[in-house]
């Protein structure tokens, strides 16, 4: 069968991959508002299941694929949890900029 | 059948502890009193059973429970022997112990914690049944350690008086010292024997096995420390005065009769073993002379009716260890026996004087006594002429043997107990003339509410002063039925002192030694009608005397004082550093902390760039160590 990587290289999925991985992680470094923090995390976790998918394909290991399934259920979950609590934030403060939750200490 | 008997024996008095301990505060009146007697009467009703038994039969019964321990081929049984030993010496203690219960159902009336008192002493009676029955040396030990206990529970019965409480701790510490001795020698017969059964030990000597002589000795040596300690010889006996402290009945039964003489029953036991050791029975005899001359000579000045009792004590048990180490165990067991009725008689007869005096202990406020308590004057008589050795009352039957045998053995030896002697008559005879004699010297408010004891404090002293009177007669010179009941313990049978001129004239001397001392007191208490002067005017070797010789003193420089500084060296130093570091410790982590908690300031953007960063160190840490 003819592997995709031939045509793109793997190197190329990596890089991007890495960019995908460096916007989320300055996203979520420089935005104040929690949802667009919360993208950003999402970004961060495509990023790492493409390399995964990627090297899945490379090394003809199906193992990495199914792990993706496994960390997309994951981070569906999570994204529930995560947009419940904004919306708790949300009702609390009547805003959801990080920078009003100062409260998070002992 | 005799096993149940046996084991009633045991613990009859250790059910009565039992109910009196978890029950007594509910039982009113007399009831805890008239328990405990009951629980040691029955005891002494068993054992007065076996008693006839054996003497009879002169089987011993043994009795072996079950397996203990076992060692490879060591092994240890619960198991008790009843022989004449043991018997001889639970009929004194159950049958003293059954009295002086039964006297201080009376003496200890008004007291709060009653129901503790007779728990104590039925747990007494119960360790030393438990150390006189056992059938081998590690049961032995555990009634000493247990007679200890109840020892310093007594001592210090009055707690809330602080002295009381220190004389219980130094009677406590003091033994313990003699218990290591104890100990060390159960490890080394151990390694001897394999075996620490009486019976092994003894057919193992017997049998002729080879048995370093070196070895033999060190655990002769090492009993005889625990034997010191329990019994009050030098240099451990400063501890058996300050026992005074603990109520009368209690002086009587455990610092008179029977506990003292846990060391002696010890040492005859094993006698055997110390036949194998003779320098270790010379030490013994020259321990026991020193200590009864010693204990004597202090007793000369005491002014307290306790502990001139009490210094009487010591000596008589001197004279006792003189004639173990002397190899004359049946004479020190005779004195054992004879000892036990009068110096309980005595220390019985000083509670009645006490508790008629309410709680006065000096004989210098004493005084004309006898008009008003006549039974315990004449029980007192009685038992002050046993033992000042008059005939024929028992105290002179058994003193004089052990004089003779000292007479015939080391004549220096004889020399020491003989002075001993007439000092203890001078001592006795100073005590009854200031207490009982010549006219009252307290307050008048003292002198109205002098009056006789009750019956049941009078019954045990007309019991026991008769048995001073007449116990003289279970070994008579020439005949004694003593010796032959107690011949299957003892391995070397003593020698028959033929009954010549000698033996007559050292008699004589004895006789004439107690008439001096007595009239050296009727010259000087009755006579001049002297009375002992404040403490403060006390001059000369007798502030020597009436000071103990300074030995208290004399420990506390040498051992107490060094040990504090050691203690004080290990505080000041050795705390201060471990301490230091320890502190050190917490208060870097407290610093930590404090410095630390300023990180989390609740801004979760700068949460996140720690976190972020710290991904990044650690991928820059992976591939920079690759």
């Amino acid at each position: 069968m003819e592997n995709i990587l031939q045509q793109i290289g793997i190197e190329n999925y990596i890089y991007l991959s890495t960019l995908l991985f460096c916007v989320g992680v300055f996203g979520v470094l420089f935005r104040r508002n929690a949802i667009v923090m919360f993208m950003s995390i999402e970004i961060m976790l495509n990023a790492v299941n493409l390399l995964l998918v990627a090297f899945s394909t490379y090394h003809q290991d199906a193992a990495g694929q199914v792990f993706v399934f496994f960390s997309m259920a994951v981070a569906a979950a999570e994204v529930a949890v995560g947009l419940a609590i904004l919306v708790a934030i949300y009702r609390n403060l009547n805003n959801i900029d990080i920078d009003s939750l100062k409260k998070l200490k002992g | 059948m005799e096993t149940k008997l046996a084991l009633l024996l045991l613990l009859a008095p250790f059910i009565g502890f039992l109910i009196n301990v978890f029950a007594g505060k509910k039982l009113s009146g007399n009831l805890p009193g008239i328990l405990g007697t009951v629980a040691v009467a029955t005891s002494f009703a068993v054992t007065l059973s076996f008693f006839l038994q054996v003497s009879s039969s002169k089987e011993p019964v043994m009795i072996d429970l079950f397996e203990w321990m076992q060692l490879k081929n060591f092994k240890v049984n619960i198991a008790f022997q009843l022989d004449q030993l043991s018997l001889l010496w639970l009929m004194f203690v159950t049958g003293i112990g059954t009295l002086i219960h039964m006297y201080s159902i009376s003496y200890m009336h008004d007291d709060e914690n009653v129901h503790k008192f007779f728990a104590y002493l039925n747990l007494f009676v119960f360790f030393m049944i438990t150390l006189v029955m056992g059938s081998n040396l590690l049961i032995m030990f555990i009634g000493w350690e247990g007679v200890g206990l109840c020892s310093y529970l007594l001592i210090g019965f009055w707690y809330k008086n602080h002295d009381y409480n220190d004389a219980a701790k130094k009677a406590f510490i003091m033994n313990r010292i003699g218990d290591l001795g104890f100990l060390i020698g159960i490890f080394i017969l151990g390694y001897l024997f394999h075996s620490l059964d009486y019976t092994d030990i003894r057919t193992a000597i017997e049998s002729g096995k080879h048995i370093d002589p070196t070895w033999a000795s060190i655990a002769a040596l090492c009993l005889f420390i625990g034997a010191c300690g329990k019994s009050a010889q030098i240099p451990l006996y400063t501890w058996l005065p300050d026992a005074m402290a603990g109520p009368t009945p209690v002086s009587a039964l455990i610092h008179a009769a029977t506990m003292v003489t846990a060391g002696i029953f010890m040492i005859t036991r094993l006698n055997y073993l110390f036949d194998l050791a003779p320098e270790v029975q010379n030490i013994i005899a020259i321990v026991g002379a020193v200590t009864s001359l010693i204990a004597a000579s202090i007793g000369l000045v005491q002014n307290d009716i306790k502990k001139v009792l009490a210094y009487s004590t010591v000596s008589q048990l001197g004279l006792m260890f003189l004639a173990l180490g002397l190899g004359a165990y049946q004479i020190a067991v005779f004195h054992v026996i004879t000892h036990a009725f009068f110096k309980a008689c005595l220390f019985l007869g000083s509670g009645s004087v006490i508790h008629a005096m309410h709680g006065e202990q000096d004989m210098r406020y004493m005084g004309g006594l006898r008009k008003v308590m006549k039974v315990t004057f004449i029980t007192f008589l009685i038992s002050t002429l046993a033992i000042s050795g008059l005939p024929p009352f028992s105290g002179f039957f058994s003193k004089d043997e052990i004089l003779m045998t000292a007479f015939h053995h080391n004549k220096p030896l004889w020399v020491i107990g003989s002075v001993a002697s007439i000092m203890t008559a001078f001592y006795m005879f100073r005590l009854l003339y200031l207490t009982f004699y010549k006219d009252f010297r307290g307050t008048e408010e003292q002198k109205k509410h002098l009056h006789e004891s009750p019956g049941l404090i009078t019954f045990p002293l007309i019991v026991l002063a008769t048995l001073a009177l007449v116990g003289g007669a279970i070994s008579l010179p020439g005949n004694s039925w003593l010796n032959e009941y107690l011949a299957p313990v003892i391995a070397k049978q003593s020698e028959h002192h033929h009954m010549g001129t000698t033996e007559y004239m050292l008699m004589g001397v004895a006789i004439i030694g107690a008439f001096i001392g007595i009239g050296l007191a009727y010259a000087k208490y009755i006579k001049q009608s002297s009375v002992p002067g404040q403490d403060s005017e006390i001059t000369g070797f007798a502030k020597v005397l009436y000071n103990k010789f300074y030995v208290d003193e004399i420990y506390t420089a040498l051992i107490v004082k060094p040990i504090y500084a050691l203690g004080s060296f290990f505080k000041n130093v050795t705390e201060a550093a471990i301490s230091g570091l320890i502190f050190g410790l917490g208060k870097l982590a407290n610093v930590l902390g404090t410095e630390g908690k300023t990180l989390q300031n609740g801004s979760i953007g700068f949460y996140l760039f720690a976190f972020v960063l710290g991904i990044c160190s650690i991928i820059v840490y992976i591939f920079l160590a690759k």
